[in-house]
């Protein structure tokens, strides 16, 4: 078991922290909006996500009123949809899912966590978000482009992306999309390289790793990955911004663009597609590692119960990572790649399913003899399980190279993904927005609409993606602005697309309900505490709440345990505190 | 308690959406039913799976909701649980891959006997090219591709001389005899996709990419683009006929050839121009 005095004496900070080492600021502006303050990026970074995930959410209706009703609206035309689904997705998983994990969860919580004042290096870190925020407005912008935003699926697979076929391709759509991209990696690299460092180094005296709480060790792992996956990304956006704007050819070949021979030679389309999976498959991994940390903790608290196997579950995480990297071209099995290649992707594949699995069991024999609070971050985690169990399984379908010849580019994918990568990461964040908005503002979210919101949200979007995966079983495609006459698509097909629709419309819907909780809470929910949970990592210690810039007053924590003694035999509450020293009192870490 | 309701009506309704629903795959017309076999046993698994992770949440829930007096247990770990459910993990994850990497391997082995056909994809177009009597498709290349020779055919290439063309029309294939099917694409990528025949794979300008699959019943399908290719995705529609040996043979006397085809574009004076020009 972990020594409880490891690193204590050692070569470490001491307890009082000199004022001066921190920024203070000056004036309103310094302190509100150019912040150097994790505890305000993360607010500005996850204010600047929602609102731009509500631009995404907007867009979905659009895709479903198509695809549920055809031919019903005249403004939605084959070029819009195609730009609506595009916008959609990049911005679910790009600048909603990456940048309110890592740039909202990890800047609030990381220092507080770890017992830091704040970020190692906060002036990068408010570069950080500045640069998020221009990569968005970019972003936006190609919507009043000339011709709107790209068109090319978010995928952004060359030549198409690049060629008049396809909306944007040779307008300012694609050029924006790319160059907003890569303003965005720009300004992650600032956010990520600080809280990695601010994990190994500004841990408050006695936190070892493995005494971090499992969301910090599933926010860390994925940042790690995306430094490592992003420059993919990076270069495969940069070539092709090349590609379009001088003439090279480093994904274009010969090509004859109706009926015109084209100046490019050479290239290759499937380069392209290495490059954008090789970041793309870690993408999956690094929206889900910090939901996975996230909803151990939520799990854990409102069990009133350590979290099972905690060693296995960090085991898992750092594996889960490690192979995240060799699985890419699992995205790419009819792809017209080396078709040997099949055998080994498939194999690493289904290779990970295994720490996957068990992170999922150790959730629920968590719960297993437990002291189950049903609060609403417990809902949430009960439907993200439910969620992640069910997409996770269905990605062993498509894992299965032969499995997902029949399947792939069917509504069987889009289903898929959008249960494990959608659903259940966002199942955690709203769980984790419950839990943490009375640490973040003082006051408790209202209850009862957050059970509206809770059953809408979970049941309604399970009703929208289970049945789907019976759509793409049919063989119907995915990225078709209509279905038109299809001889194998049986006209009960329809009337289920137009169901999924509907649920779609109310799923939406209630994420209203949650937007106005978050502005009505702010001044008419209940007040709090420090600890309204009884929890015991640090972040529910600090003197003050909501904490201050500096987060701890005038020392720093001093940490004795891990992150999940609850219901310990023979202590007087059923949580102790990572930062209580409890002479004389056995638990897991001293009884060895 | 209504979580526990909800998650037993989520697992059992999805079960019987599974069993009831309408909705499943159309007839199968390849040999590919070791694929939808795969699936059927990727069903069974994960279904287990599944409903046993649901249910047990659900007792979870209702044997160990907070009461008052309560307390949770302190167990941080169980080696020899932890242990044994990697273990049975391990071996359902191998039961789905064994048999879908055996598949695979059918799937890219080309039997030596396969007929070749080639299929040309182009925003947003199905074209076809069957070899001639000399059982062999002629070399081709995109740089080739004039208004004349819209598939880029190698005109110094004997071979190409007889192959057949079919541009915009139906490919017909005789029943029962594998077929190779050799794809290309002379713009964006595609994807030859016909739901009955399971196989699929993208077209990739600059390269040729293959299946291969034998057609095991007479009918007409259709084919559908799989791989987005701009705004005319969904429009790009082709139809594939499998035939009787017979008909298949009636069908084929009817095609023109590419000589034959070259011959007739020669005679309008554009085209002479053209060909002028590009002596």
């Amino acid at each position: 078991m972990v020594d409880v005095r490891s690193g204590i004496g050692e070569a470490l900070p001491p307890p009082e922290v000199e004022d001066v080492e921190l920024y203070h600021p000056h004036s309103w502006w310094t302190r509100y909006v150019f912040s150097q303050d994790a505890k305000i990026i993360a607010i500005q970074y996850a204010t600047t996500a929602i609102a731009i995930g509500m631009v995404a959410l907007v867009l979905s209706w659009l895709i479903r009123l198509q695809l549920g009703f055809p031919g019903t609206f005249d403004f939605i035309d084959a070029d819009a949809y195609y730009q609506f689904i595009t916008m959609h997705g990049m911005i679910m998983v790009i600048y909603l899912l990456t940048a309110l994990f890592l740039g909202g969860f990890g800047n609030y919580l990381i220092p507080l966590m770890v017992g830091a004042r704040d970020m190692v290096f906060p002036y990068a870190n408010m570069l950080s978000y500045w640069i998020y925020l221009l990569a968005v407005l970019v972003l936006v912008a190609s919507f009043f482009a000339p011709g709107g935003p790209t068109g090319a699926g978010w995928t952004l697979y060359p030549p198409q992306a690049v060629l008049s076929g396809t909306p944007g391709g040779k307008d300012w759509g694609i050029i924006l999309m790319l160059s907003s991209l890569i303003i965005f990696i720009i300004g992650f690299t600032m956010g990520g390289l600080n809280y990695v460092v601010t994990v190994l180094q500004g841990r408050a005296r006695g936190m070892t790793l493995m005494r971090l709480p499992l969301t910090v060790w599933g926010i860390f792992t994925a940042t790690v990955m995306a430094l490592l996956a992003f420059p993919a990304l990076f270069v495969a956006c940069v070539m092709m911004l090349f590609d379009r704007l001088l003439g090279t050819s480093f994904f274009m070949p010969a090509i004859v663009e109706m009926g015109e021979q084209l100046q490019h030679g050479g290239g290759s389309p499937i380069l392209f597609q290495h490059l954008f999976w090789f970041f793309g498959h870690p993408e999956v991994y690094i929206v889900a590692l910090p939901a996975f940390g996230i909803v151990s903790d939520l799990i854990s608290t409102h069990a009133r119960k350590n979290i099972f196997g905690y060693r296995m579950m960090v085991w898992a995480i750092v594996i889960i990572g490690g192979l995240s990297f060799i699985v890419w071209a699992h995205h790419m099995y009819v792809s017209g790649m080396n078709p040997y290649f099949g055998f080994f992707f498939a194999t690493t594949t289904l290779i990970i399913a295994v720490p996957t699995a068990i992170k999922v069991y150790n959730w629920v024999l968590t719960l297993w003899r437990g002291n189950i609070h049903l609060t609403l971050p417990m809902l949430f985690a009960l439907g993200f399980i439910v969620t992640f169990v069910n997409g996770g399984l269905t990605g062993l379908f498509l894992g299965n190279v032969v499995v997902d010849v029949p399947l792939s580019d069917t509504m069987f994918v889009v289903a898929h993904f959008h249960m494990v990568m959608g659903v259940a990461p966002i199942m955690v964040i709203f769980g984790a927005i419950y839990h943490w908005y009375p640490k973040i503002t003082g006051r408790m979210l209202n209850e009862a609409l957050g059970q509206i919101h809770f059953w809408v949200t979970f049941v309604g979007a399970y009703l929208i993606f289970f049945p789907m995966h019976y759509v793409g079983l049919v063989g119907v495609p995915r990225r078709y602005y209509e279905l038109g006459e299809m001889a194998f698509v049986q006209e009960s097909v329809h009337s289920l697309n137009a169901f999924i629709s509907v649920m779609a419309l109310i799923v939406g819907a209630a994420q209203i309900v949650f937007l106005f909780n978050l502005a009505w809470s702010l001044r008419h929910g209940r007040e709090a505490g420090g600890n309204p949970w009884r929890a015991t990592t640090l972040e529910w210690q600090t003197p003050e709440t909501p904490p201050p810039h500096g987060n701890w007053g005038k020392e720093l924590p001093v940490v004795y345990r891990w992150a999940y003694d609850y219901s310990v035999p023979g202590a007087p509450e059923d949580f102790i505190p990572q930062n209580q020293p409890t002479p004389g009192l056995v638990t897991h870490e001293t009884a060895s | 308690m209504a979580v526990v309701v909800i998650l037993v009506l989520l697992a059992a309704g999805s079960v019987l959406f599974h069993l009831l629903s309408p909705w499943w795959w159309t007839p199968i017309a390849s040999n590919w039913n070791y694929i939808d076999n795969t699936i059927i046993i990727t069903f069974w698994i994960t279904g287990i799976a599944f409903t046993a992770v649901v249910l047990f949440m659900a007792y979870c829930v209702l044997r160990f909701r907070h009461r008052p007096g309560n307390t949770a247990a302190y167990e941080p770990e169980n080696r020899k649980l932890e242990g044994w459910l990697a273990t049975s993990t391990t071996l359902g994850v191998a039961a789905m891959l064994a048999p879908g990497l055996f598949v695979w391997n059918q799937y890219i082995t080309v039997p030596q006997d396969a007929a070749e056909v080639e299929v040309i994809g182009q925003q947003w177009l199905w074209s076809f090219r069957l070899p001639g009597a000399d059982g062999r498709l002629g070399t081709s290349e995109t740089r080739d591709i004039t208004p004349e020779n819209t598939l880029g055919l190698n005109r110094n290439d004997a071979a190409s001389l007889d192959d057949l063309i079919i541009e915009g029309g139906e490919l017909h294939l005789p029943i029962g005899k594998p077929v190779k099917v050799l794809l290309r694409s002379v713009d964006v990528l595609h994807d030859f996709y016909v739901p009955e025949f399971r196989a699929k794979m993208d077209m990739v300008p600059g390269m040729v990419t293959y299946f291969w699959f034998t057609p095991t019943r007479t009918g007409t399908f259709e084919i559908l683009c799989a791989e987005l290719c701009g705004v005319g995705h969904p429009q790009m529609r082709g139809t594939v006929v499998v035939d009787t040996e017979e008909d298949y043979q009636a069908w084929l006397a009817e095609q023109q050839s590419f000589s034959q085809l070259s011959a007739s574009s020669e005679t309008s004076p554009a085209a002479t121009i053209a060909a002028a020009a590009a002596r």
